[in-house]
This record gives structure tokens, sequence and C-alpha cells, in this order.
């Protein structure tokens, strides 16, 4: 098996996938960065300050006033309460919410990237892992070895796996040493508070905790990996299922762009919970904002996936033991 | 003495959908041979071939490869067989050593020393550490073929080896197919479209239409009597009426008389055509096509 993973490691290398990859994130990092700075220099020119107590009190007075427009949604207005009184909170509390620094930017970066970024990272390398053997032919090489098929696919499934986490550690590196160039490389302690309960009434903070950042983001890369290989799984399926890599990047992509529009309408459409698609935002349960559609939260959510995953996992398997080759 | 079987196909069917793609097909391969597998496109081959390989289930029957069931014992099976099916499709990307490794990890107890032993044997040692995006179509065939090598198989399939090679490579190809035979002692199984490949190249042949064999046999059995001689001759009339006399005649849409080939006969019948005063312009040995040994062979079932 290590043999078979190793065959598969070579053959990824030398497409130049990961490199690739790391190229992209670098590069979006390095605009957000920018976009970053930018946005805290106006800030300061406009507020004439830099203290974040003074910020995060304008941002209270233009949400209330936001509020206070009949022309703005149920939904929205749901939405800008509970990030208020988030505000309110850390402003009570006197924590920071976004202490400037690397850590609090590669935060900020994953919870962006979660459900759409890094798994489209993710697909580029999954979707291909067994569509480019048909497109090749090779397949027909790989399969008449003295190698059972289910070892074959278990070989590719665990590459892309490693590749994931790969991925996820590029983006973390990355995101922390160009950012830190900018922002400063600490911030590892600085207090994130989590637990915010979002409820029918409104926001629930009696099991707010104070969490190091570095806790924090401990369980936001947990999330983003779990989300990762969920996505990776389900490309993975559709590479086994379609022989095409285009029509499969195809499928993934519009199924994940869908995802992202979809939590912006589904909220009285409630059985689209179980769509895996408008699951990914793990991260927003740790912040605490609304789910897109009621009823959502971290376990349901991370339990859709897994029921996913499984049943992706399980297909791809069965499907590739049993078909015939042309 | 009979030679020890290799490969054994009993009764093989293949169905899709309501189609019977493959109607139980049965034949033996034996150590050292080198066995044709012969039909036109579309026949069924390449279905049976990726049958034999592994890569399509049979609907019913029983492939056997030294002794082992293919799909019982598939990973033993697949220890004594090298193949390549249609183009050896190997990684563009990675270079021929690459290739070689990845498949040679797939198998037992396969080094670095057999990589190099199999690389030398096909002669790609200069360029084995070079991309194969960058190898002619000839040297992607013959890494195609180290690739088959690699496990020490006692049974080679190639499906349409010499497809898109040109004439020199053919030959090569030809000649180091039947060193393997019989040389190394592999049973090689062949399939093509053309007769002439396999006529030059087999021992024996199967001859495959609509998913039957309509006949098994050695190629020189299968070949005898069936060649034909061209004359061309001037007056038409008069060298039918020489000819006719002597030997059973056709005579074609253009003009041309066909009669048997027959070493000996063939001066004299041409001696008596000058004695009668018929310039033959032209004599010409004509080989049997696939086509017209269909005809003979189904009774006038034409090739779909």
């Amino acid at each position: 098996m290590n043999k078979l993973i190793q065959n598969e490691m070579m053959k990824l290398i030398a497409k130049k996938r990961l490199i690739v990859i790391a190229i992209i994130i670098g590069v979006l990092v390095m605009l957000f960065t920018y976009a970053q700075y930018k946005q805290v220099q106006t800030q300061r020119e406009k507020l004439g300050t830099s203290d974040w107590r003074t910020i995060l009190q304008q941002q209270i007075v233009d949400t209330t006033n936001r509020l206070s427009s009949s022309r703005i949604t149920d939904e929205w207005k749901k939405q800008l309460q509970i990030s208020l009184q988030q505000q309110q909170y850390y402003l009570d509390h006197d924590i920071n919410p976004s202490e400037p620094g690397a850590p609090t930017f590669m935060r900020i970066f994953l919870e962006n990237s979660i459900d759409l970024f890094i798994p489209l990272m993710v697909m580029v390398i999954a979707s291909d892992l067994v569509s480019s053997e048909h497109s090749l032919g090779s397949i027909k090489l790989l399969l008449t070895r003295p190698v059972k098929r289910w070892k074959v696919l278990l070989s590719k499934y665990l590459t892309l796996c490693l590749a994931i986490s790969l991925i996820i550690a590029i983006a973390g590196i990355l995101s922390y040493l160009i950012s830190g160039l900018v922002f400063g490389y600490k911030g590892w302690g600085a207090p994130i508070l989590t637990g915010f309960n979002v409820t029918e009434t409104g926001l629930n903070t009696s099991e707010v905790k104070l969490m190091g950042q570095w806790k924090f983001l401990l369980m936001d890369f947990g999330l983003v990996w779990f989300v990762s290989i969920v996505v990776g799984t389900l490309s993975f399926m559709l590479s086994v299922l379609i022989r095409s890599t285009a029509a499969g990047m195809g499928v993934m992509l519009a199924s994940l762009i869908s995802g992202a529009i979809l939590t912006n309408m589904v909220s009285s459409w409630e059985s689209a919970k179980y769509f895996f698609m408008v699951n990914l935002r793990l991260t927003d349960y740790m912040k605490g904002t609304a789910p897109p559609i009621e009823g959502m939260n971290l376990s349901f959510s991370i339990q859709t996936l897994f029921v996913w995953w499984a049943v992706a996992l399980f297909v791809s398997f069965f499907v590739f033991t049993r078909r015939d080759v042309y | 003495m009979e030679k020890k079987i290799t490969l054994s196909v009993k009764n093989l069917k293949k169905v899709i959908g309501k189609k019977e793609i493959i109607k139980g097909l049965s034949f033996d391969l034996r150590e050292g041979e080198v066995f044709g597998f012969l039909g036109p496109n579309g026949a069924g081959k390449t279905t049976t071939i990726r049958m034999l390989v592994g890569l399509i289930k049979p609907t019913s029957g029983t492939i056997q490869i030294c002794g082992a069931n293919i799909e019982d014992n598939f990973q033993e099976a697949m220890t004594n067989l090298g193949c390549i099916v249609e183009n050896p499709e190997l990684y563009p990307y990675l270079s021929g050593y690459n290739n070689l490794l990845h498949f040679a990890r797939m198998l037992d107890r396969v080094g670095d020393d057999r990589i190099k032993e199999v690389t030398k044997l096909v002669g790609l040692t200069e360029r084995i550490h070079d991309k194969v995006k960058t190898y002619s179509l000839g040297m992607r065939q013959r890494l195609g073929i180290a690739q088959a090598l690699l496990g020490r198989p006692k049974v080679l399939i190639l499906d349409e080896p010499t497809n898109g090679l040109d004439p020199a490579g053919i030959r090569e190809m030809r000649q180091f197919i039947r060193f393997l035979a019989e040389e190394e002692g592999l049973s090689v199984l062949v399939s093509s479209h053309l007769l002439s490949e396999i006529q030059l190249l087999c021992d024996r042949v199967a001859i495959i239409s609509k998913g039957s064999i309509i006949r098994t046999d050695t190629v020189h059995q299968l070949l005898a009597n069936r060649e034909r001689v061209i004359w061309h001759v001037q007056p038409l009339e008069k060298g039918k009426e020489v000819l006719g006399s002597l030997t059973g005649i056709d005579v074609t849409d253009d003009g041309a008389i066909l009669t048997e080939y027959n070493e000996e006969k063939i001066p004299l019948w041409n001696k008596q055509l000058v004695e009668a005063g018929i310039a033959v312009t032209e004599m010409n040995r004509k080989m049997p096509v696939l086509e017209d040994l269909f005809l003979e062979l189904t009774g006038g079932d034409t090739i779909e």
C-alpha cells in the first residue's frame, strides 16, 4: 500500500498541481493582506484614531443605523441584530474582536475560504485523480496489475487525504507568513469569544467562553480540514463516476457555487438544510452568526456532511471495483 | 510433444444489455507460441482481450492464466500476465524510468535491476530518463512492452501491437515478438485485423467474426492452397482458352485471369501461353486478403 501511495504522490507532484495551488493561495493571501491593510488605514483616517474601542463603537452605531432602515428584510435584520449583540458583548467585556496580527488574519482568511476557496483548491486535485487515468487510458495498465482494484482506489483516496492536509497546511503557513509582514506575527494569545448561541429569540450569551486565539485557530483548522475531506470525497466520487474531468469539475463547481447562493435565500425552505453545500460554513457556528436555515447547528452540519461523505466513499468503491473498463 | 498450456479460455461469453457480444469462445495458448487473434474491427477482439486481462467481467465462462482463475484468484493470475491493450498509454508527464518504476512498485519482487534489464531489452537505455511526452510512437510502444515484461510474465497479450508504427517499426516489433516466444518461451497472444501481419508473426490463428471463433488453425494450414496468381495476357480471349484448358480459372472485372498458385505448374502454364502466341504482360502472386478468407470461411457472411 505504501508503494501505491508513493506512486500516486509521484504522479501528483509530476503534474505540478500542488505548486500551482500554493502559488494561487500565495497570490490571494497577498491580495487579501493588502485589502485588509487598506481597510484599516481608511478606518483610521475616518475616525482619526487607531483605538479598537472607538472603531467598534462606530461599527455599533453603523449597525444600529442600518437596523432602523425600513427597507431591509427580516432575515437580514435578524443577522444584524445578532452581530450587534456580539459587538456589544465584545465591547462590554473589553475584548478586541479583531486583534491585529497574522494569527487574526489567518483566522479570518480561513473563515472566509472554508466554503468556496479551499474546497475549490481541493477539487483541483480530487476531480481528476481517477478520471485522468480514464482519459489518458492508463487505467488499463493500472488495473491489469496483480493488485486488487479496491487497493488501487484506496491508495488514490489516501493520497487525496494527504494532499488535502498539505493544502490546508500551505494555506495556514502562507497566510501567516505573508500577512505577518504587514500586521506583525503576534496575537496567538489574543482572546476570542466563542459559544454564542443563536436561538429563536436572538443571541444567547450564557455559554460564551473566552478562548486563546491559538486554540480557536486549531479548532478552525480542524473544521476546515473536515469540510475539505468531505468536498474532496465528493469530487473523488464524481471523478470515479464521470470519466471526463471537465464534466466532474463542472458538476462540483456548480454545486459549490449554488451552495454559496442558496445559503442566502433558503431560509424558508427547510429541507434544503440536508444539502451538503449549505452546511460548509462550519466556522460560522464558532463565531456565532445566524445559520442559513433555522435549526441548523454545528453538530447537525457535521452529521449531515458525515452522511454525504460516507455515501460518496461507498459509491466510489462500489462502482470502481465492479465497473467494466472499455 | 505437447507443450504446457499457459492460457486457457473456456466458453467465454459477454452479454451487454440484451446483446450477446461474445458468444462462447474457447481456446488455449501454449508455451512458446505466438497465437493470432484475427478478425475485422467490431468482431469482438478487443472485448475478448479486455476480459482476458480483467478489465471487463465475463458474463460466463472461465479464463485461466497458468492455472489461476482470473476471477477467483486475480492477483495470482495477473502475476503471470503482461499486456498492452490498444496503445500503451503511459504517463506522458513522467520519465520513462519513472513509468517503469510506477508499474514495478505494483509488482512483487521487481526491483531496479529488472527495470534496467527490460530497458536494455527494448533498447531504450539512452532515453529512459526523458519524459515520455518527448518519445516517438515507436519508443512509446517499446516502453509499453518493457512495462509488460517487468514482472517476467508467462503470457503476453498485445492488442494490435503494430498499430501506427512505420514499416521499419513493424518489422522490428515482429522480430522482437518472435524472439520473446522462441528464446524466452513466452506465450504471446496478438490481435490484429491484418492478415499479412498475422501470417508473418503467428504460429496459430483463431479467426473471429461477430463474437464467435469460426476457425482455429495453424497459419500454414489456413493459408495453404489459398494463394492465387493474377495473369494479364494479350489477347484476353485466347489466353482464357489456353489457361482454362490447363486449370480452373476466374476472370476479374478489370480483365485479369486468376488461377491457383502452384510452384511447379506456373512455369509450365507460362510456357504454354507463350507457345500459343499469347503475350504475358504481367504475372503476380497474390496473397489472400482477409475479406476473401472470410468469404470463404463464412460462406458469404459479410463483415459488419
